[in-house]
């Protein structure tokens, strides 16, 4: 319900508002107002499904991510696969002085840096994956994500050293992440992708609740560890790797939201979970996303610096309230 | 009947347990040789650092044997799939929980796994079990408790109730007793002891509390440095297997009581 008053609350307002009426209106084609028409179709409602998809994507993948490495610092991104994706739109943006000339006017189109990244995340993720076959121990996986995540960062800081002040300001652009400028056919794609992942987390609903107990008890149980931790680890990829690569790479959501989530619905069974962080995500999202808008005016802030200083607070606040974390 | 109870179930032949690096085997254990029967409740004692968990975590396929096999039902552990051995074995570890915040029944539930559904889902009749497990030993009453509210001792019978539902044939704990008060120790044997005989479960524990497995075990394994010893407490006792199990500086075994009395 909340879900839905969101989703059309963050249609109606932007930098010129739409009555809600007028919504319904240009979905079915019937308003008089053309320009609404248009800012309605291209450009808001993308976006405001883009949120949807981001906000419970990130928190699913955080969620896997924290229950499968058992700890709550965990998210989308330990595995390296943000750092993947900005070491491929470091290498394609900044890259691109490097290599010089007509190379680099034709390189930095929207397209190529989604592609950068999804290849970046694919890539890190392949070596993670590799890594994770051979070896036994969840959490020393976990480190490995946190040291590709380190070199990454030094090859960008490298490739920055050599780099103009514009090509510096594209990627921090790149960085701040956005929810806009998706097309319909990308969008397609991008749920296409997302899909697989979900169903993928779907699927492991039950390897999840028991690996609550640990590693050993999930396999008493039954479980086919090797297998579960394969098929988790590459729904968060596929996930988190497409977000990154149409949205940027978006901070905060994924680590907070499954704290919420836990916080509120007072469980860890993930039967529940997963939906309640699927509609949590999506929720904090778009009203994170009516917030960078600044209604009514014509500036937009970048979504990342919202999501971190409005949920924040929150979980800070939950943490204090409640004085002990569910997990 | 006679034949049920002298049915076995659990085997070790020629076994030999201990961690494989690339370069070398570590042995810790070898030549390792008992038959586990049906029903009975079975102690594993020795010292600190003889292999007793190595041994048990080898039973449960947690790391696999250098050479040698294990049977269970008559089967070969490393032929049996993981899933097949859920619903055959179930296990109680030392190690702490992941997530405490589970309810007891929960907890419990996550036991009939192996036999839920792809996303878990519990029958009628795996409420019925875990109902059952859980006033089997007893904890009814927390049935709604969270597990970070509960005492040590409550909590290893949660883990009891758990093994329970999982309805297999043998359930192997490792070290149930540490951190438990001596009536609590008293308190957990003596139930695994009960459980054996309503069940006709076999029960296998690795424990330092020699006295009590004495008293309440049909059978002990006892692992001493260039030997493994399974028999009925009785005969080990009047083979003298106790005496030698540890340094004679401090402790002496009294053959009378059938316990260790520190030296004056």
């Amino acid at each position: 319900m909340v879900l839905v008053v969101c989703f059309f609350v963050n249609i109606s307002l932007g930098s010129v508002s739409v009555p809600l009426k007028s919504i319904f209106g240009s979905f079915f084609g019937t308003i008089e107002n053309t320009n609404w028409q248009i800012i309605i179709m291209d450009f808001r409602l993308p976006k405001a499904i883009t949120a949807i998809l981001v906000g419970s994507g990130l928190g699913i993948s955080g969620l896997l991510m924290q229950t499968l490495f058992r700890n709550p610092l965990a998210g989308p991104f330990v595995l390296g696969i943000s750092s993947g994706a900005s070491l491929g739109v470091a290498l394609v943006i900044l890259g691109s002085g490097l290599f010089g000339g007509i190379f680099a006017t034709a390189l930095i189109s929207k397209w190529s840096i989604v592609i950068a990244a999804s290849l970046g995340s694919f890539l890190v993720l392949l070596a993670v994956l590799a890594v994770s076959s051979k070896v036994r121990d969840t959490m020393a996986i976990l480190i490995i994500g946190l040291m590709f995540g380190s070199i990454t960062a030094a090859v960008v800081s490298v490739l920055s050293y050599f780099s103009s002040a514009e090509q510096l300001q594209q990627y921090i652009f790149w960085g701040f992440g956005s929810l806009s400028n998706l097309s319909w056919n990308e969008l397609l794609i991008f749920f296409g992708i997302y899909a697989t992942g979900l169903l993928l987390s779907i699927a492991s609903i039950k390897g999840l609740n028991s690996l609550l107990l640990g590693d050993n008890y999930a396999k008493s149980l039954g479980l086919n560890l090797k297998q579960s931790r394969l098929i988790i680890i590459l729904a968060t990829s596929l996930i988190a790797g497409t977000i990154t690569a149409f949205a940027g790479p978006i901070a905060f959501i994924g680590l907070a939201i499954p704290h919420l989530t836990r916080q509120i619905f007072k469980t860890t069974n993930h039967k529940v979970l997963l939906p309640a962080v699927f509609l949590f995500g999506a929720i904090v999202m778009l009203i994170c996303d009516i917030i960078s808008q600044l209604p009514t005016s014509d500036y937009m802030l970048p979504i990342n610096a919202i999501t971190a200083l409005v949920g924040a607070p929150v979980v800070i606040w939950l943490l204090v309230k409640q004085r002990k974390m569910m997990f | 009947m006679k034949k049920e109870t002298s049915q076995i179930i659990l085997k070790a032949d020629q076994l030999s347990i201990g961690y494989k690096t690339k370069k070398a085997e570590n042995v810790i254990a070898s030549d390792i040789n008992f038959e586990l029967k049906k029903g009975q409740l079975i102690g594993l004692v020795g010292a600190n650092g003889i292999g007793k968990s190595t041994l048990l975590r080898t039973l449960i396929k947690v790391q696999s044997a250098l050479s040698g096999t294990i049977s269970l039902n008559n089967r070969d552990v490393n032929t049996t799939s993981t899933l097949d051995l859920a619903k055959q074995l179930s296990i109680v570890l030392t190690e702490s929980l992941t997530s405490k915040n589970l309810s007891v029944f929960e907890l419990v539930a996550l036991g009939r796994h192996p036999y839920t559904n792809w996303i878990g889902n519990l029958t009628d009749k795996d409420h019925a079990i875990v109902n059952a497990s859980l006033s089997q030993v007893n904890i009814t009453n927390l049935k709604d408790k969270r597990c970070y509210e509960l005492s040590d001792g409550q909590l290893q019978k949660v883990m009891i109730a758990r093994a329970l539902a999982q309805d297999t044939d043998v359930i192997v704990l490792d070290e149930p007793t540490t951190h438990l008060d001596m009536y609590h120790k008293a308190y957990i044997l003596k139930l695994l002891q009960k459980l054996t005989k309503e069940t006709g479960k076999t029960i296998l524990f690795s424990s330092h509390e020699i006295d009590l497995a004495i008293q309440l075990c049909d059978t002990m394994i006892v692992m001493k440095a260039n030997d493994v010893i399974c028999d009925q407490p009785c005969n080990l006792i009047s083979n003298g297997v106790f005496e030698s199990l540890f340094p004679k500086d401090l402790i002496a075994f009294d053959n009378a009581t059938g316990s260790f009395r520190v030296k004056k």
